[in-house]
């Protein structure tokens, strides 16, 4: 290899500044922050598994989104035989209508913009 | 080899940078198409596509062109053209690079742009497109980089490059084809509604692509050591002579059945490029351009005195470009769209943002050119004058 | 070394190829939907949808725009004041250029220079489909040409390939141009295509579209043309009636009676 001392100083630095934010949270103790979710609803059971929607709300609403457009199916049935509307904004948003202290709160926790509030209204939200 | 391309005298670094400084301004300005949307152009309900659009099908004729001397080397041994198949082939790896852009920066939704992948269509002509001009970047890209490899090494290319580069022959065909399929298979339009319009795509692509490949060696002859000999200069001008004589016959077979058959719909867009409709007439002195230069650089190539002078064959080639450019990178997209289905007459012309995103693609797509080049001629050591 | 450069640009290369069309791939040869999914019992269904636009009827109120306003105040329809960025998904036109293919200088006072409603014909053989590279557009089983917003990349083929002019493109976020946003609808986003779509949303809970709901005068019917005893077979079997362009082999599935 021509310039090894070079290069690996180069990837030393590269790497250094690539996890810097990591070393800096950590350094000034927000390292163990985790985002708190507000759940608005006096409903006990969402249309899936606690488990199952917080890793994969999103596939299920891909899923949803799919079936109602192309395929005309509007009804979804869970696991315990309850019938949904599959609807972002009428069901979903229906319970988790603070959108601000449940979407919000993990997606900008992990940086992440759904596209769907390009489109879809937000609900209007009761300040507090 | 790429590192040849790191090496250059101040004039080189100079050119590199201005284009770099354009491309910047293109981008900043595609930022802002990205935030605004492409309300930014000049484009509207009625005409929809436009400049972008119309860029792109030009420069897949550019692009296409570079089978006029792959061609003749390689099938027919033609070894006059031994200096310059390079050349096309790394032409047309720009040109297509640039066609890919300018369908990019037209859409609406660019990060979707996966979907065309992920949703194959087969019916679609944008799906074919997109295969074909994939392919024959692949292609180039390939041949010009095992052909270069091995003259560098002073030894013959690999065997089995060849059936490769015969290959590249139909399938160059076939981007410029399946273009024109675009625009040639929409019943609803009747202006490109015309099976005319592949072959007219074609004698196109045949006359400015090769047009363009004789301005690039004058001015490569100009700056560096590089000299094909006149051969192969004059054997492309009579290329070009034969391709520019069939586009504008074909044009003229265009006018004969809309106007000779009298139908309405088939003439609405050719009154509208030619004279105008209502008061409506911004294309109109763009397109007699066009055709005095069509006719003027058909006299200088028809006569072979002046065909064989290489000032006027220039002016020729800058006028068969120009006259080609104005044709398909502006008047033939526009016009479909005039009138619209419910035959109103809205006028487009291309706005600054639009034309400065534009120009920020081309000057991407001269940069490439000019790594290119500069790699071939390094490798062939005639770089510097 | 024999790891040189140009080996290690080559490995870089294909990993990343391989990476990023992994994806893709796999989703592609992973199941089928594992929802347990059906469809809405009130809906209203349909061998073949279609609508018949009774102009006669329609002209008795000239100056009307009950239909027009109703559609696009529920779908959320921006109303961008000008020409340019204009979407529309029905809309008065005058006659003349409806029926490009009927020109007749003397032609009878009634109809001459007279207001006819268009939106889109829900073609059977529609162009707009064939030409979308990512089935954005698509034709359902009941004839209704649908349109999938999540989908749609904006490259305006469609807009090309439609005979008839009823497609529109967002130029520009059409959100600050709603008068009043319907929120149970939503807004579409810069760099879409839009159209009508016969009121999917209200035929699978059991309604009538929008603009037929809201015609006093009744001119406008909707309904199943496979079906011999339905309304508009009756309307189409004792009046005599025109489609826009049927030279062209789209099979519009908009009827107009004159």
């Amino acid at each position: 290899m021509y310039d090894a001392g070079k290069i690996i100083t180069g990837i030393i630095i590269f790497l250094v500044l690539m996890t810097s934010p990591f070393w800096l949270n950590i350094a000034s103790g927000k390292g163990s922050y985790k985002p708190e979710i507000k759940i608005a609803t006096e409903e006990k059971q969402c249309v899936a598994d606690t488990d199952y929607m917080k890793a994969a709300h999103m596939d299920l609403i891909y899923e949803w989104r799919d079936q109602v457009v192309r395929n005309e199916k509007r009804i979804y049935t869970s696991s315990n035989g309850k019938t949904y509307n599959m609807s972002l904004t009428k069901t979903c948003m229906n319970c988790h209508s603070n959108k601000s202290e449940f979407c919000d709160r993990c997606h900008s926790y992990v940086g992440v913009t759904p596209y769907c509030w390009d489109c879809h209204v937000e609900p209007k939200e009761v300040v507090q | 080899m790429l590192e040849k391309a790191l090496y250059g005298d101040r004039r080189y670094w100079t050119w590199v940078i201005f284009l770099m400084t354009l491309m910047g301004i293109g981008f900043l300005f595609y930022l802002r198409q990205l935030e605004y949307g492409l309300g930014i152009t000049g484009l509207s309900r009625d005409v929809t596509w436009g400049f972008y659009i119309a860029q792109f099908t030009f420069l897949v004729g550019v692009a296409a062109s570079a089978v006029m001397v792959v061609l003749p080397y390689y099938l027919h041994d033609y070894k006059v053209f031994s200096k310059m198949t390079i050349l096309g082939e790394f032409l047309a790896i720009s040109a297509v690079t640039m066609c890919v852009l300018f369908v990019v920066i037209d859409l609406g939704q660019p990060m979707r742009a996966v979907n065309i992948i992920l949703h194959p269509t087969p019916s679609s002509i944008i799906f074919w497109d997109l295969i074909v001009l994939n392919g024959y970047l692949v292609l180039n890209a390939l041949i010009s980089r095992v052909t270069l490899d091995a003259e560098r090494k002073s030894i013959a290319p690999p065997k089995w490059i060849k059936p490769i580069i015969i290959l590249s022959i139909p399938w160059a065909i076939s981007i410029h084809t399946v273009t024109a399929f675009i625009y040639c298979g929409l019943g609803g339009r009747p202006f490109w509604f015309t099976a005319i319009l592949t072959p007219r795509f074609l004698a196109s692509a045949f006359a400015s692509g090769p047009a363009f490949l004789i301005l690039l060696v004058m001015i490569l002859k100009k700056f560096t050591k590089f000299d094909p000999g006149k051969e192969p200069i004059f054997k492309l001008s009579e290329i070009i002579t034969y391709a520019m004589s069939l586009n504008v016959f074909f044009i003229l077979l265009e006018l004969f059945t809309a106007f000779y058959s009298g139908m309405h719909e088939h003439q609405q867009s050719f009154l509208y490029l030619f004279f105008g409709i209502d008061g409506h007439a911004r294309l109109v002195p763009w397109i007699w351009t066009s055709i005095i230069l069509a006719v003027f650089s058909l006299i200088l190539l028809f006569n072979p005195k002046t065909r064989r002078n290489e000032k006027f064959l220039t002016i020729a080639c800058i006028s068969v470009f120009l006259s080609i450019w104005i044709d398909k990178g502006i008047g033939m997209v526009v016009a479909g769209f005039v009138p619209s289905p419910l035959g109103k007459v809205t006028e487009y012309w291309p706005t600054i943002p639009e034309a400065l995103i534009a120009l920020g693609v081309y000057a991407l797509g001269f940069l490439l050119i000019t790594i290119f080049y500069k790699i071939a001629l390094s490798v062939r050591g005639e770089v510097a004058k | 070394m024999s790891f040189d450069r140009r080996k290690f640009i080559k490995i870089a290369g294909l990993t990343t190829i391989v990476t990023l069309t992994g994806k893709p791939v796999f989703d592609a040869i992973a199941a089928d939907s594992p929802l347990n999914v059906s469809t809405e019992p009130n809906r209203l269904t349909a061998k073949r949808w279609a609508m018949a636009v009774n102009t006669k009827k329609c002209l008795e109120k000239e100056g009307c725009t009950d239909c027009i306003t109703a559609c696009h105040h529920i779908h959320n329809v921006p109303d961008f004041g000008n020409p340019k960025d204009e979407v529309k998904w029905i809309w008065h036109e005058k006659y003349e250029n409806a029926f490009l293919d009927q020109e007749n200088e003397y032609m009878e006072e009634k109809l001459k220079d007279k207001p006819v409603l268009v939106f889109c014909n829900h073609c059977d053989n529609p162009p707009c489909v064939r030409v979308c590279p990512t089935q954005a557009t698509f034709r359902r089983e009941d004839g209704i040409v649908m349109m999938d917003w999540h989908r749609c990349i904006g490259c305006r083929y469609c807009v090309a390939a439609c005979p008839y002019g009823s497609r529109s493109f967002n130029w520009r976020d059409p959100r600050p141009f709603i008068k009043e946003i319907v929120p149970d609808f939503p807004t579409r986003t810069r760099g879409v295509v839009e159209k009508c779509t016969f009121c999917d949303e209200r035929l699978a809970i059991g309604l009538q579209p929008a603009c037929v709901e809201a015609c006093k005068e009744k001119a406008l019917v909707f309904g199943d043309l496979e079906d011999p005893k339905s309304e508009i077979r009756e309307l189409l079997k004792a009046n005599f009636s025109i489609r826009r362009k049927p030279a062209l082999g789209t099979q519009p599935e908009v009827y107009y009676i004159v």
